[in-house]
């Protein structure tokens, strides 16, 4: 029979529309503005008593909290708006003293059973409702540092080269290096070769003790060049690592001459966040050196699991870290966890060169981690922060070549799953080409203002309503059809945007209330289709029947390229330009859902199966 | 109904999309784009107040001294402040904004940081950005090339390209900034006028294999005609809601709405008179759109 759709389909329609109600459902509960208190340390526990004190301070200040709750993590204290969690904060703070870290939170209030199938709210992004702000220094001595190690392996190799006789090169306390010469002589070619070669060195003859050496400094311009450079790759790189977390919609920027600001938003996991954000860790392979071989040209070191002896193998390195195109956490056959690597097309030839005719030798893979350890020393009745970088480097396996290594490869000996996939994560984001601390960490509010968070929000739902009343005056029975779909689709975005726990931003929200706009196309071509299908003398069934028949090629015509378009944009973009790729994806498969499965439907229960004389569609085009 | 003569004017107005074109590439060599906080970095002021502020009074006065775009968020407590604004960072910036806020203040306030910001959007963001536009305009041609006709791929590619410049153009010309909430106004352009240029192309095509009588001109404008009513309903229901944005959504959006704006406009013109037009340009006819008839097997025995 014309214009029935047979029980299955409606029940899976109204099947779809739940689901996507249930999931939805979370954002109808805003979160509470919350502090959440744990201990300085994790020994330190809380309890009733903690909470006791926390609320009585409160009251000193004339605050009350709305409810309180132990968790496993701590207690946590809800507050009716941002102002009183603000002030709240410094009361609980100044009461409980250093020994607890009360920090800014917000709470979700979604019901138990709704968290229980896995549905939450959308986060809300930096713009509506702020997040963690990190500051973070370049250690900027380190990164010349770097740089002027390389200078010195490149001065041995070019002064070898050149048959100029040295003794040793050695770096001095200010940062410049002091290249000491057999005879005068011998300093006179060096220095005329080294001025050849490099424009970037402030060169001066010097003797002292009966020995001839030259004094060399990098020029101003040089080390500025080297921080801009070490700024800018930890720029990328901290960059990377935020997409890589996870992370929607992060603001990661410089600040002043060497710091790096990283702002999360909504309630993250800041711890994870900031062990990720700053580890500075590298690969590197080497060949286990030969019995033979002698000991300036090796080095030992420990492994990482304490039972095996430390193993000497030779300084010069095959491959590092940087030459890792991708990297994958998963687990071997024995289920340990592994590391699946692919080098790029140089790291992958240089493997291949050195294995091949290394077969049968056994080749090290070596962990090296940039470390500080921190003190507080008092100077001048000011208490300091006292930072001491130091390198580990370790052994994390001994496996003998079986057979030359290509561009792939996997890495095992690693200390569990979770840093198998942090190692993964580090190599796949880049390496940090400066070590780099955490100097500051806080809470931001909300970027804009409440008044034109209000605003944005009222003209949205002007926006929609005017788009309800248009299509109600044009199509009339129809219009109230496809305000239905409309308003349904708008409930199936946001719960899709929900299930991925997308990030909503005020131009997101912009975004969704075009793609409704947008939406209605769908359900105008139709109607046209049909009133153009009446107009040609078709009787009111069979028109319905072909107005959805014929513009369906076209609305998947049009809404498939579109989407195709969001695809690419997905797959190239970064940040934003992703955030808005997923928006407009989404957007497009409801919409292609609700404008023509649901309002078919709903034409079909209104007009299907019986004798109609007209339709009301409104007139004209 | 009165069929319009759209494509009688087509030569006209051929030559107004590409004088309005190539004024925009002018106007974006001469003018450049001025592009906002998110692209170009600024300046970051930290100041702190004995006693809490309202956010809206800070705003009022950073606004009254000539900071209108200065972003003010709490920092960790209710009494720092964090400024943010879209200028170079000079030595005294620090100093001029802290006497602009203590024009507005009882309370007192003191100067914690003054520093320069870079861009929170990275260069390779830029480099990937082009590559992603080209990479998609490349998929598009092929997928329309596919599903329609070459002729057609070169018209939607084209009215794509004329629709994004034209709005990159107005916000030179204007001086207007351009910020990420405009990229994703431009983003959605993109989709906006390669949706309604496939709708147009999509009864163009109809029509070629229907309609026996009528040179390809004819059949051109029957099909736009016929389309007319559902472009309009659509663009009007698209720019009623960025009108509301537009004048009910305070600052923050109108960039976002402005582009938009432009860009529905442009896209609705551009699907009649820039996609259209290629295929007339191009020679369209009703033997690129016969469906390929089955090749006779030929007996090649004698």
């Amino acid at each position: 029979m014309l214009n029935r759709y047979p029980l299955w389909k409606n029940l899976l329609i109204v099947l779809v529309l739940a689901v996507g109600v249930i999931y939805a459902a979370p954002n109808l509960y805003p979160d509470d503005y919350a502090v959440q208190v744990t201990g300085a340390s994790s020994a330190t526990p809380i309890d009733d008593r903690i909470l006791e004190r926390a609320k009585r301070a409160l009251e000193t200040e004339g605050l009350t909290s709305t409810a309180s709750e132990l968790e496993s993590n701590g207690a946590l204290l809800r507050f009716r708006s941002s102002d009183e969690q603000l002030r709240a904060q410094e009361a609980i703070k100044r009461g409980l003293g250093d020994d607890y870290v009360t920090a800014l939170n917000l709470a979700p209030t979604t019901p138990d059973w709704l968290t229980s199938i896995g549905a939450g709210p959308m986060k809300l992004g930096l713009d509506l409702r702020g997040g963690v702000h990190f500051l973070m220094e370049v250690d900027m001595v380190a990164a010349v540092k770097q740089r002027l190690d390389v200078y010195v392996s490149e001065i041995k190799t070019k002064l070898r080269s050149e048959r100029i006789r040295y003794r040793a090169i050695t770096h001095n306390e200010d940062g410049s290096l002091n290249v000491k010469f057999s005879d005068a002589e011998a300093r006179d070619a060096g220095q005329t070769l080294l001025r050849r070669e490099y424009s970037e060195f402030q060169i001066a003859a010097e003797d002292a003790d009966g020995e001839s050496f030259l004094n060399i400094n990098l020029t101003e311009a040089k080390i500025r060049e080297i921080e801009d450079y070490a700024i800018k790759q930890n720029l990328t790189t901290i960059r990377n690592r935020v997409n890589e977390l996870g992370v929607a919609e992060p603001l990661v920027q410089r600040q002043g001459r060497n710091r790096i600001v990283v702002q999360l938003p909504g309630v993250q996991d800041t711890a994870a966040a900031k062990r990720i954000l700053g580890k500075t860790a590298n690969l590197e392979f080497r060949l286990e050196a030969r019995p033979d071989e002698s000991r300036a040209n090796t080095e030992t070191f420990e492994f990482r699991d304490e039972r095996s002896r430390p193993a000497t193998i030779e300084k010069d390195i095959i491959i590092t870290g940087s030459s890792v195109a991708n990297a994958q956490a998963n687990f071997d056959e024995n289920g340990m966890p592994q590391v699946s690597i692919t080098l790029d097309g140089n790291g992958g030839r240089m493997m291949n060169r050195v294995t091949r005719n290394a077969v049968k030798r056994r080749m090290a893979v070596l962990f090296i981690e940039h470390k500080t350890r921190t003190r507080y020393e008092m100077v001048e009745g000011v208490e300091q922060e006292i930072r001491t970088p130091y390198v580990e480097k370790k052994i994390i396996s001994l496996a003998t070549i079986q057979t030359a290594l290509g561009n792939q490869f996997r890495i095992t000996g690693l200390d569990g799953a979770g840093e198998a996939s942090e190692l993964a994560l580090l190599l796949r984001a880049g390496a940090l080409a400066a070590p780099i601390y955490f100097v500051e960490e806080r809470t931001v509010g909300p970027s804009l203002g409440q008044q034109n968070i209000e605003l944005g929000v009222t003209s949205v739902q002007i926006g929609f309503a005017l788009v309800l009343v248009f299509m109600l005056v044009f199509y009339r029975v129809f219009g109230i059809v496809a305000n239905v779909a409309l308003s349904l689709n708008l409930v199936m975005l946001v719960a899709a945007m929900s299930m991925l726990s997308a990030t909503l931003t005020l131009p997101g929200i912009a975004g969704i209330v075009l793609t409704v706009g947008m939406a209605v196309d769908a359900n105008v071509l139709i109607f046209s289709r049909i009133k153009e299908e009446l107009k040609n003398g078709l009787p009111p069934q069979s028109a319905i029947h072909a107005g959805y028949e014929r513009a369906f090629s076209t609305i998947f015509d049009a809404n498939l390229t579109t989407l195709l378009v969001a695809v690419i944009l997905f797959a190239v973009g970064t940040g934003p330009v992703k955030g808005f790729a997923v928006t407009l994806s989404l957007g497009i498969i409801t919409s292609m859902f609700t404008a023509i499965m649901v309002t078919r439907s709903l034409v079909n229960l209104i007009y299907g199966g019986r004798e109609i004389k007209r339709l009301s569609i409104g007139g004209g085009v | 109904m009165k069929t319009i003569n759209f494509m009688g004017v087509r030569k006209l107005l051929a030559a107004f999309s590409i004088a309005l074109v190539l004024g925009s590439i002018a106007s974006l060599f001469v003018n450049k784009l001025q592009f906002g906080l998110d692209f170009t970095g600024g300046a970051l002021v930290e100041v702190a107040y004995s006693k809490a502020q309202p956010l809206e009074d800070i705003r009022a006065s950073l606004g009254q001294a000539g900071y209108p775009e200065a972003i003010v968020q709490t920092f960790g407590s209710p009494t720092d402040i964090m400024v943010r604004l879209a200028q170079d960072h000079t030595a005294t910036l620090g100093d001029e904004v802290l006497s602009a806020l203590r024009a507005g203040t009882e309370a007192e306030v003191s100067l914690l940081r003054s520093e320069f910001v870079g861009a929170q959007v990275g260069e390779e963001l830029r480099e990937q950005g082009g590559l992603g536009m080209l990479l998609a305009l490349a998929i598009v041609m092929l997928y329309v090339a596919f599903r329609f006709q070459f002729k057609f791929s070169v018209g939607a590619v084209v009215a794509l390209a004329h629709d994004v410049f034209i709005v990159l153009g107005v916000f030179s010309l204007l001086k207007l900034d351009f910020d990420l909430t405009v990229l994703a106004a431009i983003l959605a352009v993109i989709g906006y006028s390669l949706n309604d240029t496939i709708v147009v192309s999509d009864r163009i095509r109809e029509n070629f294999r229907k309609m026996r009588k009528g040179d390809s001109e004819e059949i051109i404008n029957e099909s736009l005609n016929q389309t007319l009513g559902r472009t309009l309903m659509t663009s009007l229901t698209t720019l009623l809601v960025l009108f509301a944005l537009f004048f009910f959504g305070g600052e923050m959006i109108h960039g976002f709405a402005t582009a938009l704006m432009i860009g529905v406009l442009v896209g609705t013109y551009s699907s009649i008179y820039v996609a259209a037009n290629v295929l007339l340009v191009m020679n369209i006819s009703r033997e690129d759109l016969l469906p390929p008839e089955k090749e006779e097997e030929v007996d090649d025995l004698p």
